[in-house]
Parts: structure tokens; sequence; C-alpha cells
């Protein structure tokens, strides 16, 4: 039999190439799962990302039923429309996973977050930062003659902007919760 | 023993065996140590589960997974903390890969030692969890009974897989009321069966307009059940569409069967790839779009419109883009497909599919898997078609190990039904086959059980023709010794420039003086002339047995899409193999 002839040159995608008929467009995705509150639960949600290769730009976790021991997961993540299908996927397979809620594509939703920032200062810098603080709607929840601990909650986006207004001030530690996230309407 | 001891004060260890028990489990293959200890007594007061006492724990673990496949059962491995558990991850990563419904039991360390880096103290849940379905560390021994049904249900539900219980020993030790598995309620998960309707019409509509259909079946097939296979059939005969399978589905349609295209993907037949490659409707039935079967993904089935049937949702999308996604069972969908396709009138596009079937046919005319078997060596492909001509009408059960050999054995072997055939296909385990054709044989102790292996896997796990021989397991072991890490050879000529780094198995046993040291039988044969009669020899021969089949040493397994091309460009027989592979391939295993 004679061999076959072999176009040359015609792999230009690797066979691990997986998605030319896939978008590439990166979306940002916010995930409620949950879960059964047992032991390891956390670390098989967090297994799934590191083993697969997902993103994880926040996430939060606490019982939010204490009778019936569920806990409810917030993760952000980042990836193309088929990753982040993927990972939806993925994390429903979890045996002790009952229901996993992609709230950017069912709706309307709220997302908050909380921080605490220490801000140092003093004279018109101590000033400045409990002025801007106002504005942002910051509590103080400690002080001491040349620093400030303020407590903020809001979006992402209102909390990553008092940073860049602090730093130059003088921020010197910063903690963040991660999202907590709730769809808006009635309905669960 | 009475029968029903709901309710009654059981130790841990108690609960283990009566678990097994209750669960239908009548063989337990493992390995004792400290913190077993406590079962494995239990063990040895009752009859009613025989326990296999292998040589590695990674064995006894393969074995469950050979009595898994070929039973449709749990297969159970029992192993001790620390160690025991670690030599059973490769097992349960090899479970996971394929789809095969196991459980391990472990034993560790007590309860108020864990974390203290105690004696054979390891992690074993957070080692395995990636390698498991589900896995549980019990604390309190009222929580066990229920785990452990919990276990088996996880196990064979959905897409099926291993799970694994870490028992502490003082956990084994301590009593609480046992509850059997009626009054146990087992968690909330429950797959999903039935497809959906609208999905199923639209694959109905599909297959009556179709001009040049193909099934394309997997391991689902097979793990969905019997039922499954015959659902299959029954659809494949009546449309009259061609079918492939991957490795993991063969079977589930018989290879005589006059629709079977043979195996497709990097070894499959030149038929089944171009079929692949030039259908207009590809009909995924229970498989995965693997890398080993797609070749490169931009070039696979380019022209076709893809329907996907799987229980397990993250398959559906994962590498290829399905028009038509149906999430659930293969046998429930297969079912529902085939009675609504007949309720429509059993319409197919008669003359389109002639055509079809007639460009079929010629690609078969290539015959893209003979050989000549001349001079004085034996040709694998030969050794492979004499052992499948002499044995094929028995009751038979094929395992394999990993290399040239196991391809061979999927290109030249045929199988009339489903879960016959025993491979390590995701994780491609060499030392599988041995150990799995141990757990074969336990299951079904009458029928004949041969591991098609090569020299270098089965030396993996060649321990156990210690267990095969304690327990008169008639299995046997046919190995096509190249003196070659085969496989790797091949690869080697392919892009590396025929350098051979590492790829001899230099100071090989004489497998028949290692036969007799073990207690078995050993046959050599190396002359094609003697071949039929020594086979014959190895089948008559009641009990254990290693035939050492020394073959052609430099043969290369074809057909072969090499990595990083097409279905359609595929090296056949004779083919200049170097430089097939270019720079992109090449980084590809
Ligand atoms: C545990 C393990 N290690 C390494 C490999 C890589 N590998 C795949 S095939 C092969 C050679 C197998 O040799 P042999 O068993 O003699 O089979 P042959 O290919 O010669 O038929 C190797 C090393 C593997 N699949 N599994
Ligand atoms: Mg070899």
């Amino acid at each position: 039999m004679p061999p076959l002839k072999l176009k040359k040159g015609s792999t230009s995608h690797s066979a691990y190439n997986l998605r030319p008929t896939f978008s590439d467009v990166q979306e940002r995705h916010t995930l409620a799962v949950l879960v059964d509150n047992e032991v390891g639960v956390l670390a098989r949600v967090i297994g799934l990302f590191s083993g697969r290769g997902y993103n994880i730009e926040s996430l939060t976790v606490a019982e939010v039923d204490h009778e019936g021991h569920t806990s409810r997961i917030t993760v952000v993540t980042t990836g193309t429309p088929q990753v982040i299908e993927q990972i939806k996927a993925q994390l429903g397979r979890i045996v002790p996973v009952h229901d996993v809620h992609d709230l950017t594509v069912e709706g309307q939703v709220v997302e908050r977050e909380l921080a605490l920032f220490k801000v140092q200062g003093t004279g018109d810098k101590r000033i400045e930062a409990l002025r801007l603080a106002e504005i942002f709607r910051a509590n103080v929840v400690d002080s001491t003659l040349d620093s400030f601990v303020f407590e903020i909650t809001g979006d992402v986006g209102k909390i990553d902007a008092f940073a860049d207004l602090m730093r130059p001030i003088g921020l010197v530690e910063m903690g963040r919760t991660g999202v907590a996230a709730l769809s808006r309407g009635a309905r669960a | 023993m009475t029968k029903n001891m709901g309710g009654r004060q059981l130790t841990g260890a108690q609960m283990v065996v009566k678990a097994l028990k209750d669960q239908g489990v009548d063989a337990v293959f493992g390995y004792p140590g400290g913190a077993v200890l406590p079962i494995y007594d239990e063990i040895f007061q009752q009859n009613e589960i025989r326990h296999f006492l292998v040589r590695h724990e990674q064995a006894a673990v393969h074995a469950a997974e050979g009595y898994a496949r070929s039973t449709g059962k749990v297969g159970v491995a029992l192993v001790t903390s620390g160690p025991g558990a670690t030599n059973a991850v490769t097992g349960l990563t090899d479970a996971l890969m394929d789809s095969i419904p196991i459980l391990v039991i472990s034993g560790q360390v007590p309860t108020f030692m864990i974390g203290s880096d105690a004696f054979q103290e390891a992690d074993t849940v957070g080692i395995t969890r990636p390698c498991t379905k589900h896995n549980w560390l019990v604390k309190d021994t009222a929580a066990l009974s229920g785990v452990l049904h919990e276990a088996f249900h996880v196990a064979r539900s959905g897409r099926p897989g291993p799970v694994l219980v870490d028992i502490p020993k003082d956990v084994q030790f301590a009593s609480a009321e046992y509850l059997p598995p009626t009054k146990v309620s087992t968690s909330h998960y429950r797959p999903k069966l039935q497809g959906d309707p609208a999905e199923i019409e639209r694959l109905v509509a599909l297959m009556e307009g179709a001009e040049r259909p193909v099934f394309y079946t997997g391991g689902g097939v097979i793990n969905s059940g019997p039922e499954a296979s015959r659902l299959l059939r029954g659809l494949v005969e009546a449309t009259g569409f061609p079918i492939t399978s991957t490795l993991m589905g063969l079977g589930a349609y018989p290879a005589s069967g006059d629709k079977w295209l043979g195996m497709l993907g990097m070894h499959g037949t030149y038929e089944a790839n171009m079929a692949m490659h030039g259908c207009d409707l590809l009909i995924n039935v229970g498989a995965r779009f693997d890398d080993r079967i797609t070749g490169r993904i931009d070039a696979f089935s380019p022209n076709s419109r893809k329907v996907h049937i799987d229980i397990d949702a993250s398959s559906i999308n994962k590498v290829i883009k399905a028009d038509v996604p149906i999430l659930g069972d293969v046998a429930h969908v297969l079912e529902d497909a085939l009675a609504l396709w007949k309720a429509r009138g059993s319409r197919t596009n008669a003359g389109k599919l002639g055509t079809w079937r007639k460009r079929v046919q010629e690609w078969r005319a290539v015959r893209c898997l003979d050989f000549k078997q001349e001079g004085a060596v034996i040709k694998p492909q030969y050794a492979v078609s004499r052992l499948e001509a002499l044995t094929k009408d028995r009751d038979r059960y094929i395992c394999t190990e990993v290399g040239q050999h196991q391809m061979w054995a999927a290109q030249y072997m045929g199988f009339e039904a489903p879960n016959r055939w025993m491979t390590s296909g995701g994780l491609g385990t060499m030392g599988y086959g041995q150990p799995a054709s141990m757990g074969v044989q336990v299951a079904h102790p009458e029928s004949l059980v041969i591991n098609v292996a090569g020299e270098a896997s089965w030396l993996m796990n060649m321990q156990e023709m210690g267990t095969m021989v304690q327990y008169r397991l008639p299995v046997k072991q046919f190995i096509l010794n190249n003196e070659r890490l085969g496989m790797v050879r091949q690869w080697q000529e392919l892009l590396h420039g025929e350098r051979y780094s590492q790829s001899w198995s230099e100071a090989l046993p004489d497998f028949v003086k290692l036969a007799e040291a073990f207690g078995a039988k050993g046959i050599r044969c190396q002359d094609p002339a003697d071949l039929d009669d020594a086979i014959v020899e190895m089948l008559d021969h009641d009990g254990p047995v290693i035939f050492d089949c020394l073959v052609e040493k430099h043969e290369n397994c074809f057909p072969m899409i090499p990595s990083g091309k097409a279905h359609n460009e595929m090296l056949m027989t004779n083919a200049r193999m170097q430089g097939a592979i270019n720079a992109t391939g090449a980084v590809l295993v």
C-alpha cells in the first residue's frame, strides 16, 4: 500500500489549541455556589480552579443556613464564554455542590465588598483623608494621633477608587473581604 | 448472622464488613497494616466476602477496576494508612480518567493523632481529593455506615468514578448504631438521566435528513449498562448508519457487525477516521472528544453537525462545540431517540446513504490493517491475530498494558459484547493490565482471561504473579516481547531523529524461569510456525501462564495520525516516519 501524501506545513494549530471555534473575549462573571458546609468543600472548589487553570479574582465563603449546614461561596472569575461554561459545569460536578448560579447572566446583580484601610499622616493629610472618607461614606473605626482605620463597603470599583485616592495620602495597609453578591428582585 | 441488623450496635470495623455485604460486595482486594487491623480482624471472622491479598496496593486498586469494568459493579480495595494510601493514588487516578466505579477504604491514624505527623500518617483525603470523584474522612463511628452507603451511591451514579473513605483506627474500634442501605437517605447527588425531549427531537430530525452520518461511541455506552449497548445496536441496525468507537467503547457494538468501522483516533482505522472527517452528521454517544480522537482540533470533522450525548455536563462543549447537546444517560436517551424516530416513520435519506456506504466501502478496501507475516520472526500483529483466531469463540475477557501491544490488541481483536475489554485509556497506566486481569478472573472464575502485555509494562506489577498463584487464578499473561519500550521507540523514530534514548528493555528476566519461580507455567515462542501450538498449550493449561512471545523488535504501529495532524493525514503501513511530525506537533504527547 503506498503511503498517504501529507500536506506540508498544514499544522498551524496544535492539538491542544482547543477552541478555535470559540470566542476569545474575556468576560468577568460572579458565580454563587451553594454547598454543603462540610470539611474540605472549599479545598475542592479552590483545587478545581488551580487544577484546571481557571482564574479566581475574589472568593468569599460563609455558612448561610446554620440548620441545613449550607454555605454560599461567591466567586468572581474571568475567562472566555466557553471557559466560564466549563467552570460552571465543573463546579456542578462536585458532589457537595447543590447549585451554581451565574449571577452575571441571570439578571442584574448587587455586589458588595467590605474593606478596611489604615492611613497614616498628620496635618493637611489627615484632614484630606477625613474629607475623602466622608465623600466615600467610609467610617472611622480606629484612630490615633497620626492614623485612621477606615471601613468602607461598596462594589469593587468604589473600593479600588478609594484605595487610589488614599495611596498618595499615606495608605499603610488594606484588608478586603472579597465580593458578596445577590441577584436583584424578589426571587432567589 | 441475622439479615437485618438495623439499629444494632456495631464497631466501626464490623460496620465496614456489614456495609460491604449489604452492598452486594463478594470480593475485596487489599493489603493489611496497622491502621486497618480491626477491619482485617472482622474479615477473618466471616466467609461471605473473599479477601484477595495483593502484593502492592496499586495492584489492589487496578484489580478492583478490572472487577468493576467486567461486571458493572463497584470494585472494592482496602489499604492501610500512609504508604498504603499513597500507593493507591495511581489506581484512583486511572479510575477517575476512565470513569470506573470503585471504592477504596483506607485506614488512618486515630483521630486524636491526626495532624501530629504520627507514624504512617498521610493527609489521605488531601492527597486523593483531585483523583477521586469524592472522598470522606470519617471521624465519628455513628456517621460511618451512612458514609459507606453514600460512597457506593456516588461511585455508581451519573458518570461513575472512584471514591475513597478514610477511617481512623479509633473510629474502627468505637461502637455505634449501624444503618442498612434502606435506612440511609443518600444525598442530593442525583444526576439527570432523561435527555431533553426538544434536543432529542433535533437529533431525530438530523438523522432523517443526514447524507453522511456516523456514530462515534465511547466508554459512556459501556458505563450506562448492557441495555445501552442493546439500544445502540438497535439504532444502528434500524438506521444503517456506520459506527466507530473509542478505545474505551469497544464491544458496545459487535466487531462482526457490518456497520462496524473499527476503532477511531490516533491508531484507529483508515475507514473510521475518514468517515469522521467526511461525515455531515456526527453522533457522539458517551465519548468525550479526547485528544487521541480529535487530532488537530481546527481540522476535526470540519463539515458535520455534531450531536453530543453525555451524562456529564462538563464534557459537553469542553473541546468540541456541540450543535445538539443532550445531557443524560446513554440508555435513556437512546431509548427515547429510537422510539421517536420510529414514531415519525423510521425515515432516512436512503439515496444519499447508499452513496455514503459505497464511499465507506472504498475506504475499507484500503485494508489499512493488512500485514505480511514473512520470515522467521513473529510479527506482533500476527501474534495478536492468532490469539484472536484461537480464542474469539470462547467466553473471553481481554486486558492490556499500555504501549504498542495495547493498540495492536485493539486493532486485531474483535469484541462482540460490552464489559469484555479492560484497558487503561485516559491515564495510559503501564502496569494496569496484570492486576486488572486478576480482578476480572476473580469476578469470572470460569472464563478465559488474557492480559495482552508488553514486557516493560508487565514488569511494573509483576509481583502479582504471586497473588495469581496463591488464589489459583488461571490468567494468561500474553507478553509481546519486543525488548523495547516499543511505543516510546516509535515516537523517537518519528520525531527524535532515531535517537533511542532509554527505550531498551535491558537485562530482562527469563520469563519462563520467572513463571516457574512463582510456581506458574512459562511458555516461550519465537518461531511463527510454532505459534498456534504454543497458544493452544497456554489455553489448555489450567492455571496462570506467562507466555513470552518474542516478536519483531522494530515494528511500528499503524495507521497513525501524528500529533497535530488531521484525520485525513494518517500515516499508513510502510510510510516513512521521519519528519512526519513538525515542531508544533512535537510538543504534544
Ligand atoms: C507508568 C507509565 N510510565 C511511562 C509511560 C510512558 N510509556 C507509554 S508506552 C511505554 C512503553 C511500553 O513498553 P511495553 O510495555 O514493552 O509495550 P510496547 O510498546 O513495547 O508494546 C512507555 C514507557 C506510561 N504510559 N506509563
Ligand atoms: Mg515492549
